[in-house]
């Protein structure tokens, strides 16, 4: 047990890259064989991830699970892992996202050994972002991501698949040199010089500096969250990629991009980060809205899936600007609230277009009759999209409006109304999908599988349960935040 | 240090002229000797690499009269020229270009210019600078038109020639001013003759600048770069693979240890302290920023893959160029750095070029359509090599490249560090074009290219320096900080 409670962080992130590696030494024609062994990795990963949430400590805002050993001596670069109420939500939400979505890729039947070989190497550099706390280390996990998401939506995706790769390749490696100029700039801006993000959050910059900073970052940010008007990959990528990738891309990539604000952008340039709190609320409420008439027009269930994800980070966003508790510990369980609820309804997107191989939401109709369990969980998950009373999105969503509302009055009563659109279309394309006679082409679709539910059940049941018991999250949270809230606001 | 006493601190090229002697007298005794050529040079290589080593613990001291420096960077590049001439004959090796032509006097030629880069690393006077620039630029000519059957192939060595010629001259009449100013060809006394005396800043402007000239066409920045394409695209592969590496390295050698040396006084962080009166640095800078986005730009439009690579090896010199902006330790030690990164993954690169032509005999990008389906692990390497020309972690061109923004954004220079990095966003497009082509096209017929098992070996070889130059880079950053130490005057 020693070993796990040392160094647990090394063991969550890197046993998916031996996975990659046992999985890459398999032959490629034992596809079940490959499948399994994924699965097992990152099984043990969320093992650990259980293991984690059950030994953090909530009463501390300080870094746990540290380790800390010097990697490069000549510039003071340091393999310094830990995690804090902002980084242990996501590191347990990406370690079961992972395994759900490689159960969830058991179809994939073309390049199996490549495909589960780069999952897993884009499992151990997303949770090596949520636990790296050195800016350089921070910054390879980060870019680490990239290359897997470009083969994967590249290789195994849809008809635009190389426009669709080439698009969010390009896009996020922009973001990330900037990144790269500022992680630098911070470098020789301290004194002594150093990438421990724990240590910088000590500096004291200058307040041009800081703007400079916090712009060159935020670009960064923005492409990932993806923020309007940099948001426009987004839609393309997700269309495009698989099932399982699109619930990775929706469900954490997304969120390195707000996890980047908070831990990096927040604590290090707090007199940036209040210059700048009042234009982030008005982009997220841009956010919320734009994504909710876009989610509204769409024909494609996919592609309004992937707007529904921009108006709920809009929402993030809008907690984030606030500054005060309720709205930034709502912002970060938006985070861990959308992962699910935007997981399950791309789960379900694909498991009706495996079976119609459309997305198209006119074309069906009726469906409830059909397929009615599958029909029941779609509401659920529509219902928590739409941020229903008694489901996670609704208290999340509550606490940003509120920490949001006594701040920035206006902006906030003008983001509420994309509440409205989002109901709007979630019942919409609910009344179209499910209700009315039925489709007669779709008379044999046939229901929901066993391996379908598996990966539903679990999501679903979170939706549930922290809807109306959201303490064994929000409490994860709650000291740290407060915490961040005194270094931003002293 | 007299004549006499130097030789024993110039074993490691007497046993590479040695060796070329050997190569050239065995194979006018019997042509059979052709087989074994690339055998002898691998040997002695490692001879001579074994004798750089011996002079790790000599005093550091200018020997042969103070025209050649014996000092902890010369070793380093000595062992770096070595290094690319070891690699060069291994891709020799595998290619069937290579095996049509008359090896022996290939690789002796071969041996040549690594015998030139390594006299030009340690060459402390302008005479010296000049003999050795011309050693490697006349075998170079001859190795560019070795394909004498092919019209690409002499119409690019006739180019190269003329172009060569041309910078030669400039860069000949550059150093007659420095000589002119100071009396002497020596570095150091030119040197203390631009501290002491008062030269005009206009005349060391022009000496500087025409001086410039023949550096610039070694390491091919622009806009002294034109040559580029044409000479890579004609040249055999292996060569062309050479030159893009071996020369290039050279010159950023003679240009960091001249101007080091030359140009900087007093507190060794400041560059160009020597010359006021002319902002150099924006004069570089501006040179370093065309020569990556033309490079970049002009790379996009290339179907060609030699050619493409041609123009990226353009740009990365604009890269490397950053880092000689500063002109202090800092920025000059992550060229060395990048020297060496950059050497693993563009002759990987070309390897595979080589690899994949020896089979098809194309070298379009478009004839790659769908390989990684076809001849996985090969394609997977290329991957890696282009990521790493592209500077994305965990692999070693991303840490090359950090480097050399650090040195830049360290004195705050942030507007060149911006033009790096959108120039970095677009070598991503047309890096990715050719992995895009390998990976995400399907390929007309599923059958297996066959790869010799010697390539792919050879390939797997290349892809793990860049791999572990990524991740782990302490020990290579600290030889390189160990390796920047020159004789003092």
């Amino acid at each position: 047990m020693d070993i796990i409670q040392g160094h647990a962080l090394t063991l969550i992130t890197f046993l998916p890259l031996i996975g990659a590696g046992v999985i890459l030494l398999l032959p490629g024609k034992k596809e079940e064989l490959i499948k399994y062994t994924a699965a097992f990795f990152s099984a043990l990963s969320l093992l650990i991830g259980i293991y984690i949430y059950w030994k953090f400590d909530r009463n501390t805002p300080n870094i746990q699970f540290v380790e800390h050993y010097p990697w490069i001596r000549y510039f003071n670069i340091y393999y310094y892992m830990g995690i804090d109420g902002i980084s242990a939500p996501m590191v347990v939400l990406t370690s079961l996202l992972s395994f759900l979505s490689v159960v969830a890729s058991w179809g994939i039947d073309r390049g199996v050994k490549g495909y589960f070989s780069l999952f897993l190497i884009l499992e151990t550099g997303m949770l090596g972002v949520f636990c790296a706390l050195d800016f350089f280390l921070f910054y390879v996990f980060w870019e680490v991501v990239l290359f897997p998401m470009y083969f994967l939506i590249g290789i195994w995706g849809g008809p635009k698949r190389e426009y669709a790769a080439i698009k969010f390749f390009l896009y996020t490696l922009f973001g990330s040199v900037l990144m790269l100029l500022a992680m630098l700039a911070l470098y020789y801006w301290s004194e002594p010089h150093t990438f421990d993000l724990l240590k910088l959050t000590k500096m004291r910059f200058t307040r041009t500096f800081q703007i400079i900073i916090f712009l060159a970052l935020f670009i960064g940010f923005a492409i990932k969250v993806p923020i309007v008007p940099f948001h426009t990959w987004l839609p393309d990528a997700h269309v495009e990629a698989p099932t399982a990738i699109s619930v990775i891309l929706a469900g954490i990539l997304l969120k390195m991009g707000t996890y980047g604000l908070y831990r990096i952008s927040y604590p290090i340039l707090p007199e940036a980060t209040v210059w700048f709190s009042y234009p982030l609320a008005i982009l997220g409420a841009i956010n919320i809205i734009w994504g909710a008439l876009c989610a509204m027009a769409q024909q494609d269930m996919k592609k309004l899936v992937a707007y529904s994800s921009i108006s709920h980070m809009g929402v993030v966003l809008l907690g984030m600007a606030s500054l005060t508790p309720a709205g930034m510990n709502g912002g970060l369980f938006q985070m861990f609230n959308h992962g699910t609820v935007t997981a399950m309804l791309f789960l379900l997107t694909g498991v009706i277009y495996d079976r119609a191989h459309h997305r198209d939401i006119d074309r069906f109709g009726g469906l409830a009759v059909q397929m009615p369990i599958y029909a029941g969980i779609t509401s659920l998950a529509f219902f928590a999209g739409l941020g229903l009373p008694g489901l996670n999105s609704f208290i999340s969503e509550a606490l940003c409006f509120l920490g949001a509302f006594n701040v920035y009055r206006w902006t906030t009563a003008i983001a509420t109304s994309g509440i409205v659109f989002t109901a709007g279309y979630f019942l919409w394309t609910y009344q179209r999908m499910f209700l009315g006679p039925l489709n007669t082409k779709y008379s044999d679709l046939p229901e929901i599988n066993g391996r379908e539910l598996f990966t539903l059940i679990p999501l679903g049941a979170i939706v549930v349960f922290l809807g109306i018991y959201p303490s064994p999250v929000l409490n994860m949270m709650t000291i740290t935040m407060y915490n961040l809230i005194v270094m931003v606001k002293p | 240090m007299e004549n006499i006493p130097s030789i024993k601190f110039f074993y490691p090229e007497i046993i590479i002229t040695s060796l070329i002697l050997l190569i050239l007298l065995l194979v006018s005794y019997s042509r059979k000797t052709d087989g074994w050529a690339h055998y002898i040079s691998l040997a002695g290589l490692i001879l001579s690499f074994i004798a750089v080593l011996y002079e790790v613990e000599a005093q550091e001291t200018g020997i042969f009269m103070n025209l050649l420096a014996l000092d902890k960077f010369s070793i380093y590049f000595k062992s770096f020229f070595i290094l690319v001439t070891g690699l060069t004959i291994l891709i020799s090796m595998g290619s069937l270009e290579v095996e049509r032509l008359r090896k022996s006097e290939y690789y002796a030629i071969i041996l040549t210019v690594c015998l030139g880069m390594m006299l030009l690393s340690s060459s402390t006077d302008l005479l010296i600078i000049y003999l050795t620039m011309e050693m490697i630029s006349l075998s170079s000519y001859v190795l560019v038109g070795f394909l004498r059957e092919e019209a690409r192939s002499t119409e690019a060595a006739l180019k190269y020639v003329l172009f060569g010629a041309a910078c030669s001259g400039c860069m000949l009449y550059g150093m007659s001013l420095f000589y002119g100013v100071s009396g002497s060809t020596n570095l150091y006394e030119i040197k203390r003759a631009l501290v002491t005396g008062s030269v005009s800043p206009l005349f060391l402007l022009l000496a500087i600048v025409l001086l410039l000239g023949g550096f610039f066409f070694k390491i091919s920045a622009v806009p002294f770069h034109m040559w580029v394409p044409d000479v890579y695209h004609g040249a055999p592969t292996p060569i062309t693979a050479f030159l893009s590496v071996g020369p290039k390295a050279a010159g950023f050698s003679i240009l960091i240890r001249f101007f080091y040396l030359v140009m900087v006084e007093g507190s060794q962080d400041v560059g160009w302290s020597v010359l006021k009166g002319f902002d150099w640095t924006m004069l570089i800078g501006v040179v370093s920023a065309f020569t990556m986005t033309i490079g970049n730009l002009a790379a996009i439009g290339q179907s060609n893959t030699k050619r493409l690579l041609a123009y990226s090896s353009i740009a990365h010199a604009g890269y490397m160029l950053m880092g000689f902006v500063v002109l202090n330790p800092f920025g000059l030690k992550a060229i060395l750095f990048y020297l060496i990164v950059y050497l693993f993954m563009n002759l990987g690169a070309f390897l595979f070029v080589i690899a994949v032509a020896n089979t098809t005999g194309e070298e379009e990008i478009e004839s790659y359509r769908g390989l990684a389906w076809k001849a996985p692990l090969p394609a997977v390497a290329m991957t890696v090599f282009l990521f790493s020309l592209t500077g994305i972690p965990p692999f070693s061109g991303f840490v090359g490249k950090v480097l050399l923004f650090a040195a830049v954004i360290r004195e705050q220079w942030y507007i060149l560090a911006i033009v790096g990095i959108l120039n970095s966003v677009i070598s991503l497009y047309y890096y990715a074009r050719i992995i895009r082509v390998m990976f995400l096209e399907r390929p007309v017929d599923e059958t297996p290219l066959e790869i010799t098992s010697f390539n792919k070996w050879v390939l797997g070889a290349f892809v793990i320096p860049n791999i572990i130059l990524g991740i782990y880079w302490g020990p290579l950053m600290n030889l390189v900080e160990e390796s920047f130490r020159f004789i003092g005057s």
